[in-house]
């Protein structure tokens, strides 16, 4: 069945067709190996508030939903785009239209059809209101949204946007069930306790605080699959304890930020367990310092270019996170679209940043700054640390922000910081993840995922705009390359490292990780050996 | 009594509306917004989506009359709606009660018969090896951290020994039912309620011990002995009858803490009780749901006082109620 889907299925984008459903394929076992049923243990944490995607987009939400739920797309590790609900796709000539045709017999777990206008819900109505980003992207660039008929979905663009179609995912588009949804309040409305989704697992009981249990939905689009019986995503709030779960065999997978760095080394040692740090390219968080350019003191490159120098970030991966990290080479992580590492780099120089200070005529003691700290536990208090000695052998005088979340995005989203511990996600493509820190018009109160820092040049907007306004590939690519570079010569922002999420899971569970969403992807093809 | 009782109710609902009030001003000086925490979870940079949740939540109103608007929703029983779950509070708290105080409950009950029970040993053989070791036990009890025990005895008891189950309330996904259940869930209760009573045990057994050695000391005592009650009736009907209130009021103090004095157990032992609703609600600005477990907690220990109160007269006849 997998085989004759993979024939059907010739993706088409930008005139090259994808092959897709082969790398998803090969990835595994021949049918007549695999094992079907079983019960997979997981841990939740934190405990999602709700799993109902279209209103929540959290971690834990995706992870739980992720089985529920799906979208028109999902991503190779590459990021190519994959079919999920949509079986193929075109993109016309200009770039303005994109037309999704829909997989057959997909039926919503309350046994109504999903059809074309679930779709069109989604994009015209549920996400408009409840989206943290679709509302944007619509706004900038989205005509219309059609459905010519029952499987066939048409998005016409008023712009071209090279990123469209990076953003059909289950984070960034969840489908939700028009015929339960449409014309109520969503957020009161009944079904929210009870999810119904398209997705291979069914929504079968939830005991707050304690854990989620879904089943396998008999009648999944996919013939045969899913092959395990129940999920469990447990409950467990104390970081050694989920330790210990997973030492024990409670759980068999834990996803990245499950357990402490400190305890992976330590996990991976245990006979019979495999680890991976793929599956997050899609999102691929990088971890970054952003000075306040607003401040007299950071306006100045030199200063800036300083600091970079004086922090060994190779140290900081290594001996305060763990090695759970690769250090960046510039604005765009490693695993992005149009990364470019042949940009300027600077390595830890302590002698070099005193020089550049010197010779930038600043006296950093008569600038005192605070040093804002992200609020996720003793690893990052560590590198504050780390961060602020090293600041204070460069000249300047330090003071450490404790800040817990809510503090912490008080401070970003009024601009009241001098220098701040951030981490973004970068979202698949450069125009959703990356230019929203630069855009010299983004700079918004009230969100810590804008240009928060202040940075201003006409020139970047202007290679942002026409990286994301491209129809062809190669003329984003150029763009986007010049862009690093400009941006790498000013440093408005310190790229600290590429954030690394370590999955690890016993053997016996197979084909966890497969593509670049990883562990939010339908497990429709993951299986347990006996 | 009648007056009592009617003085007291009025006093209890002048304490709660306080606790209320000033809870929801307290919280409203913590920094952040619940609307912002939910945005940036998301990585939204939307400062409209914000807005929008901040409407939706009421936020937008100023501060007093957010104050009315939860006050008035009290006062007709209504707890408000969790911005973050989506879901009624009342539901929320009532769904994680039931754990919390069988937790909590279980615990007071373990902490008073081996506390009292080693007040009394150690009190009549005092000065003997006995006497020392329960008192050295009791106060190495008395300063360990919570926490730490928790840790230790995982590490121990589930670990190492393979015993107990380390965390959770009851074994998940095996679906058992009646008497099997029961079971299941008091082999996952020895570890967290031993932890979470442990410090209690160690106060009662102090607290019985003293008392105990202060009342045999007494003249009545002696009487008794001369005129030769047998000892052990001497201990059970004369001195710990008299030496039981100071326990009695720490006791109503351990019960005050039903509802919110677990927080670290629920938290190492992954019990779905209300200590963890209320610390995430904390993280995430949740405040319905913080004020509502507040609400609780509060009303628990006003209702405990008020029967500690009435119940002294029977413990001690000699305390007047007026």
């Amino acid at each position: 069945m997998r085989k004759t889907l993979t024939r059907l299925v010739t993706a088409v984008f930008l005139g090259c067709a994808s092959m897709a459903g082969v790398a998803m394929a090969q990835d595994g076992a021949t049918s007549a190996e695999i094992t079907r049923g079983g019960t997979l243990n997981m841990i939740v944490q934190p405990e999602p508030p709700m799993l109902i995607v279209g209103l929540n987009t959290q971690g834990p939400t995706l992870y739980v939903a992720g089985q529920i739920y799906q979208s028109l797309l999902t991503y190779r590790e590459d990021l190519k785009p994959l079919p999920q609900l949509a079986k193929s796709w075109t993109v016309s000539e200009d770039g303005l239209t994109y037309t999704f045709n829909l997989q057959e017999g997909v039926k919503w777990h309350d046994g109504e059809a999903f059809t074309s206008k679930d779709v069109v819900f989604a994009a015209e109505e549920f996400l408009v209101d409840a989206h943290p980003r679709w509302r944007l992207i619509r706004e900038a660039y989205v005509e219309s949204v059609t459905a010519p008929d029952d499987l066939t979905v048409v998005f016409r663009l008023k712009k071209p946007f090279s990123a469209f179609l990076y953003g059909f995912e289950l984070s960034s588009f969840p489908i939700m069930p028009a015929h339960l949804y449409q014309g109520t309040d969503y957020r009161t409305n009944a079904n929210n306790t009870r999810p119904i989704g398209t997705g291979p697992y069914k929504f079968e009981d939830w005991q707050r605080g304690s854990y989620i249990h879904l089943v396998r939905n008999e009648d999944y689009w996919k013939e045969g699959q899913p092959y395990i019986d129940d999920l469990y995503f447990r409950v467990i709030p104390d970081a050694a304890s989920r330790a210990i779960a997973f030492e024990q065999g409670t759980v068999d997978l834990l996803r990245g930020g499950d357990v402490e760095g400190f305890t992976i080394n330590s996990l991976t040692s245990l006979p019979g367990v495999e680890t991976t740090t793929a599956g997050w390219e899609y999102f691929s968080p990088q971890m970054f310092l952003q000075p306040n350019l607003r401040l007299e003191v950071f306006k100045n490159k030199d200063v800036r270019k300083a600091v970079y120098h004086a922090l060994d970030r190779d140290f900081i991966v290594n001996a305060i996170f763990f090695g759970q990290g690769k250090v960046s080479t510039g604005p765009f992580a490693e695993s992005m679209l149009f990364h470019d590492p042949n940009i300027q780099q600077y390595p830890y120089d302590m002698e070099l940043a005193k020089k550049l200070i010197a010779d930038s005529g600043v006296d950093l003691s008569k600038h005192p700054i605070r040093l804002l700290g992200l609020p996720y536990g003793s690893t990052w208090d560590r590198m504050t640390e780390y961060v602020k000695q090293q600041l204070e052998e460069l000249g300047f005088v330090v003071s450490i922000q404790a800040v817990d979340a809510g503090g912490w995005l008080q401070a970003m989203g009024n601009f009241d910081f001098d220098l701040a511990f951030s981490f973004l996600y970068q979202f698949g493509h450069p125009a959703q993840g990356v230019s929203r820190i630069y855009f010299s018009d983004n700079q918004v109160k009230g969100t810590h995922a804008g240009n928060n820092g202040g940075y201003e040049n006409p020139e970047v907007d202007a290679m942002f705009r026409k990286a994301a306004d491209a129809i062809d590939e190669a003329e984003a690519a150029e763009a986007y390359t010049k862009v690093q570079q400009i941006l790498a010569e000013e440093v408005p922002v310190l790229w600290m490292f590429d954030m690394k999420n370590t999955t690890i899971y016993r053997d016996k569970i197979r084909n966890p990780v497969r593509t670049a969403i990883g562990l939010n992807e339908p497990m429709d093809e993951v299986w347990i050996a006996r | 009594m009648l007056n009592f009782t009617l003085q007291r109710t009025g006093k209890a609902f002048v304490v709660i509306v306080a606790v209320v009030v000033l809870n929801f001003l307290l919280i409203k000086l913590a920094p952040g917004d619940p609307a912002a925490i939910l945005a940036g979870e998301a990585g939204s940079g939307d400062p409209q989506y914000v807005e929008n949740l901040r409407q939706q939540f009421g936020l937008d109103k100023p501060v007093v009359v957010q104050l009315w608007n939860y006050l008035s929703g009290v006062l007709t029983g209504d707890l408000g709606f969790s911005y973050r779950n989506q879901v009624p509070v009342l539901d929320l708290i009532l769904g994680r009660l039931p754990a919390t105080l069988l937790l909590t409950g279980a615990a007071l009950i373990f902490s008073l018969i081996t506390g009292v029970l080693f007040g009394v040993l150690a009190a009549r053989h005092r000065g003997s090896v006995l006497d020392s070791v329960i008192t050295a036990l009791a106060l190495l009890f008395y300063a360990t951290p919570l926490f730490w025990i928790a840790l230790m005895s995982v590490l121990l008891f589930s670990i190492n020994l393979g015993w107990l189950p380390p965390f959770d309330m009851e074994t998940i996904g095996a679906g058992y039912t009646g008497w099997r259940r029961v079971l299941d869930i008091a082999h996952h209760m020895v570890l967290p309620t031993v932890t979470l009573g442990l410090f209690y045990t160690a106060v009662y057994t102090r607290l019985t011990r003293a008392s105990m050695l202060e009342v045999m000391s007494l003249d009545f005592v002696k009487t008794a002995h001369a005129k030769g009650v047998p000892n052990s009736r001497i201990i059970r009907r004369h001195v710990l009858r008299n030496a039981v209130l100071p326990v009695f009021t720490f006791a109503s103090m351990q019960t005050g803490q039903l509802v919110g004095g677990a927080i670290l157990t629920e938290t190492v032992f992954a019990w779905p009780g209300i200590g963890r609703l209320m610390f995430d609600a904390l993280m995430q600005r949740d405040y319905p749901v913080l004020l509502g477990v507040f609400l609780i907690t509060a009303m628990v220990v006003v209702v405990v006082n008020f029967i500690t109160d009435l119940l002294y007269r029977f413990v001690d006849p000699r305390i007047g109620i007026s």
